[in-house]
């Protein structure tokens, strides 16, 4: 049944403080979210003052100027710094999004830095996505199909059905999709998720693939597609402007379709 | 603890291969109670009076009996869809889940068979 209160290591408490040096004129204060379950304790809110003129725009930036040289106890996941590798989606002042996309400046006030929601927390900033990933995994995100391939040349498509693959297939597994998601927040060990639901519609509409049926037979389910209710955080919180909430309802007519 | 992958428990009992029937029969169901309730506002606001004998005419008139018969199953119907939904998305534990869904699904029958009574005793005039 539902919980109403949070479980004592979800509880969040009051951190530590860490002030700029002296000197420092133009100030930004991050609150971020830190949990060590190592140390038995509860996780807390730690705020440290970041000199903005000796920072990138970014708040992966500040992230990683905290951790060089105020705190090197902060743990972040983080590669590319530019929006391709999805390694740190974080919940920013009450977002999902990409640190490394994320504008400093596009906050007001205290920045407000907490992991991807609803996942259970590794440390600090860092979710465990093995679930997840589990759940990627679990729609066969590879082409199927029984027509060998023509033994001179590629599996060829036109310009219009390579069209319909393009924005799914950009998709880069950041989770701020699923983890945004509250039907996911509830349900997320039967309920696959926008982002795993958008990696199977990118095969359900690749015109080369074989397997449609069966990917559908797989999805028709209760819980692992119609736990979807067009919520349609999912969409609103892709870093990458894609629309998993869409690729979710053409899935839905698809199986309609089929019916009659 | 178990030892189970992650692909196992995610794969779990595998896919239902159902919903599609539940999530069509929500659509339908919302349509025809888009034109029943419509129906059935105006049928209000153009009643004479509410007192009990022009209230028993107005059920008693051949169309508006089937139409208040519609509107009741398809009320109770729409109502049982969603409060599935609502169970399913927040009831976790399995028995207890069953529960509601059986208690769910008896008390929209009853619902729904006591207006149908109700509305052809006084449509029939019996």
């Amino acid at each position: 049944m539902a919980e109403f209160r949070l479980p004592k290591n979800s509880r969040i408490t009051k951190g530590q403080h860490f002030a700029a040096a002296s000197g420092a004129s133009n100030l930004r204060q991050f609150a971020v979210y830190r949990y060590d379950p190592s140390n038995g304790g509860q996780p807390r809110m730690d705020t440290y003052d970041v000199d903005m003129d000796n920072c990138g725009p970014m708040v992966l930036d500040a992230l990683i100027k905290i951790k060089n040289e105020i705190d090197p106890t902060l743990t972040f996941r983080r590669s590319c710094r530019e929006g391709i590798c999805g390694s740190c989606a974080m919940n920013i002042d009450g977002g999902n999004t990409l640190a490394c996309t994320r504008a400093i400046d596009d906050s007001k006030g205290r920045i407000r830095v907490y992991p991807l929601p609803h996942m259970p927390v590794v440390k600090d900033l860092v979710p465990d996505l093995t679930n997840f990933y589990a759940q990627y995994a679990s729609v066969k995100p590879w082409l199927q199909t029984r027509t060998p391939p023509p033994p001179d040349q590629e599996r060829l498509q036109s310009k219009q059905d390579q069209e319909l693959i393009n924005e799914p297939a950009a998709c880069i597994l950041c989770a701020c999709c699923s983890t945004s998601c509250p039907s996911y927040w509830w349900n997320s060990d039967r309920y696959l998720g926008p982002a795993a639901l958008l990696a199977s519609y990118r095969w359900l509409v690749d015109s080369r693939d074989e397997a449609t049926g069966e990917r559908l037979d797989e999805l028709e389910d209760p819980f692992r597609l119609y736990r979807c209710h067009t919520i349609m955080n999912c969409t609103q919180s892709c870093p990458k402007g894609l629309n998993p909430a869409q690729a979710i309802a053409e899935t839905k007519k698809m199986l309609v379709e089929r019916k009659f | 603890m178990s030892l189970r992958s992650p692909l196992n428990r995610v794969l779990g009992l595998g896919s239902a291969k159902s919903g599609t029937d539940h999530f069509w029969g929500q659509r339908v169901s919302g349509i025809a109670l888009v034109l029943l309730g419509l129906w059935f506002a105006v049928s209000l606001v153009q009643m004479p009076g509410f007192s009990h004998a022009e209230t028993l005419a107005f059920i008693a008139m051949p169309l508006n009996s089937v139409l208040l018969l519609m509107l009741s199953v398809t009320v109770a119907y729409h109502s049982y869809l969603g409060v599935q939904v609502v169970i399913e998305d927040y009831v976790h534990g399995h028995g207890l889940k069953l529960f509601s869904l059986i208690v769910s699904r008896f008390v929209h029958s009853l619902l729904a068979v006591a207006a149908i009574y109700a509305i052809l005793t006084i449509g029939l005039g019996a």
